[in-house]
């Protein structure tokens, strides 16, 4: 099975002065799509970068990263726009919504970059946001949404542009346990219901129940795989709340 | 496109509230320092400009109008006789000291008309007719310089050039561009006034006739009158503005003031749209992040400049008038023609979208990855 994102070789070295610092040093892995990957590592390791370079935001110095198969290293900037758009969907620690747009129109924005008409991304957000349990939202802004609601906003976003990557930073972090766990069924749904890859950067150990892959990263390479019927028990659910809301 | 830019704006009305003072101030600083130029301009040709005179006919190598060199006036026969001509007069424009009842003395600029033509004439008038210059010594003035001359009403009495002045009328906003007002009188009196002989002229002023061709009739005047040269209205005008405007550098220094006054409003527009730019910088960002190509943030942020623009064109506009009109009962005039206004309209625009260009270059750098920074 073609993996939905293939990383060989990668290193990434950010200039700093007259010396670089090594982020990323041949870096192989991959993620494919109906599956969910965890990436964990402490603060600093790489992980970040990696998720960046996955995600066509950064460039990567040497090595491949292979995009729903194309290969996205050596392309120029302008071009890695198109190819975010197209394939990757982002959901951030900070949820990143635009507060002067409301709920809808923050879903509606991504339609539009699609090159959606008005009207049917209108229609199409109301049924995004009806799938995150928010329905009656259309019209808040996020700043009369709790945590949970902008990330379920956030992720209603990122499916309107119907990208095979779904990429996460910390998306619990900024969440109480239950909202957390809510935000994770939805994720683990999307990748095992709906068959996205879905990768996600966390430091919260209490959300790797949901992943099918945990891979730690340390000091810029992969450190250890941990494939899901191997992780610890003592890792797992530590006080997650129980499940409330899923994707419709 | 969900109306990202309009929001941005309007979202922090602080923000807003800067960023529109900061373009209203430019359009108004803008507006007076041109204004002001225009008004001077204006103020320095207003004599010429306002006659009904096709051709001026001054003696040889008089630079501009308050230079006037005498010259027989039996020219004048010689002028009528030229074919072409359908009317012709004689007027002095001459410098001469006013004095006021306190004793002072005052320089004023003479303007010596035939009354019964209409070549050139008092305009504006508030108070008084031009027919009331046939009686003798009488004199009309504008209501601006009343302060200046020392006089309060019509049918005080004066002191022009030793002879006596009787003011029986009063113009609203003609200007001098000098410190010294036009005061207009009959032609005979200005012959006294200017210490003139009974057979000199400064000027003689040419209407042509009509369907006469304007170059023609020049030719002719200058073939059959000697020692003189002859000026359409448009040149001799430019060659008065040309003089006081930038031969004695006065225009020149209210020139840089109207540069600065650009380079002063763009400055500001510039920092103000670039400091609200900034403040959404994060969500460029991440509007790149999802995939936005620059060229929608582009439109996005020029989108909300030309919004700042029209609203700030709109409101520095309304300031600006009531500038304008304020000047008009002071000593400098702020002129601004409806093609000023328009101009304007689009110097905002390009202020705004030049300052967003500006801010754009910063956004086009952002490292998307800063998305992730939490």
């Amino acid at each position: 099975m073609q993996a939905a994102i293939a990383v060989r070789q990668l290193t990434k070295t950010y200039d700093e002065g007259s010396t670089g610092t090594l982020a990323l040093r041949g870096v192989d892995l991959d993620a494919h799509a109906g599956e969910l990957l965890m990436l964990m590592g402490p603060s600093g390791s790489g992980k970040t970068t990696l998720l960046s370079i996955m995600g066509c935001i950064l460039t990567a110095t040497s090595g491949s990263v292979r995009v729903a198969g194309r290969e996205v290293v050596g392309l120029r900037e302008k071009e890695l726009p198109a190819l975010r758009l197209e394939h990757v969907g982002f959901v951030f620690q900070g949820f990143n919504l635009f507060p002067t747009l409301s709920a809808g129109e923050n879903v509606e924005l991504m339609l539009d970059l699609k090159g959606v008409a008005a009207a049917a991304a209108k229609r199409r957000a109301h049924e995004l946001l009806d799938q995150v349990g928010l329905g009656g939202k259309y019209g808040s802004f996020p700043a009369d949404l709790s945590g949970g609601q902008k990330q379920r906003v956030a992720i209603a976003r990122a499916l309107a542009g119907d990208p095979g990557i779904i990429l996460a930073d910390e998306p619990t972090a900024a969440l109480d346990s239950h909202t957390g766990r809510n935000v994770m069924e939805m994720m683990s749904e999307l990748a095992h219901k709906r068959g996205r890859a879905v990768v996600i950067v966390t430091h919260d150990s209490r959300v790797l129940s949901f992943a099918d892959r945990i891979v730690k990263i340390e000091d810029g390479a992969i450190a250890r795989t941990t494939e899901a019927e191997l992780v610890p028990a003592g890792l797992l659910v530590h006080g997650m709340g129980a499940s409330t809301v899923g994707l419709v | 496109m969900p109306p990202l830019a309009q929001r941005n704006l309007f979202h922090d009305k602080v923000r807003l509230a800067v960023t529109l003072t900061g373009i209203v101030f430019s359009v108004v600083l803008i507006v007076v320092q041109l204004g002001l130029f225009f008004g001077f301009t204006t103020a320095t040709s207003n004599l010429i400009d306002h006659s009904n005179a096709d051709l001026w006919m001054t003696s040889k190598n008089v630079p501009y109008v308050e230079q006037g060199v005498a010259f027989s006036e039996r020219k004048l026969y010689q002028v009528r006789a030229v074919p072409g001509v359908a009317d012709a007069q004689k007027i002095i424009a001459h410098w001469t000291g006013w004095k006021r009842h306190d004793g002072g003395q005052e320089s004023v600029q003479i303007v010596g008309i035939n009354v019964d033509d209409s070549l050139e004439r008092p305009w504006n008038l508030v108070e008084g007719r031009v027919e009331d210059l046939k009686s003798p010594d009488s004199v009309i003035l504008d209501e601006l310089y009343k302060q200046k001359l020392g006089v309060t009403r019509v049918g005080e009495v004066f002191e022009i050039g030793g002879y006596r002045a009787r003011v029986v009328g009063f113009t609203r906003g003609i200007r001098s561009f000098t410190t010294s007002p036009y005061v207009f009188t009959s032609f005979k009196n200005a012959q006294n006034f200017a210490a003139l002989r009974e057979d000199q002229t400064l000027f003689i002023l040419v209407k042509v006739a009509p369907g006469a061709d304007l170059q023609q009739v020049r030719q002719g005047l200058l073939d059959h009158v000697k020692d003189v040269e002859v000026f359409t209205t448009g040149e001799f005008s430019h060659m008065t503005t040309f003089y006081w405007m930038f031969t004695t550098g006065a225009g020149v220094a209210v020139l840089i003031a109207a540069v600065l006054g650009l380079v002063v409003g763009f400055v500001v527009v510039a920092q103000t749209i670039y400091a609200t730019t900034m403040d959404h910088i994060r969500e460029y960002g991440t509007l790149k992040a999802m995939g936005a190509p620059n060229s929608y943030v582009y439109k996005v942020i020029m989108k909300q400049a030309a919004i700042s623009a029209v609203i700030g064109y709109g409101l520095g506009m309304i300031v600006s008038v009531f500038v304008v009109r304020g000047s008009q009962a002071g000593g400098a005039a702020i002129l601004m023609p409806p093609s000023m206004a328009v101009a304007m309209f689009f110097v905002t625009l390009l202020m705004c979208v030049g300052a967003a260009l500006v801010s754009i270059n910063k956004v086009m750098r952002i490292d998307p990855a800063m998305v992730f920074k939490g």
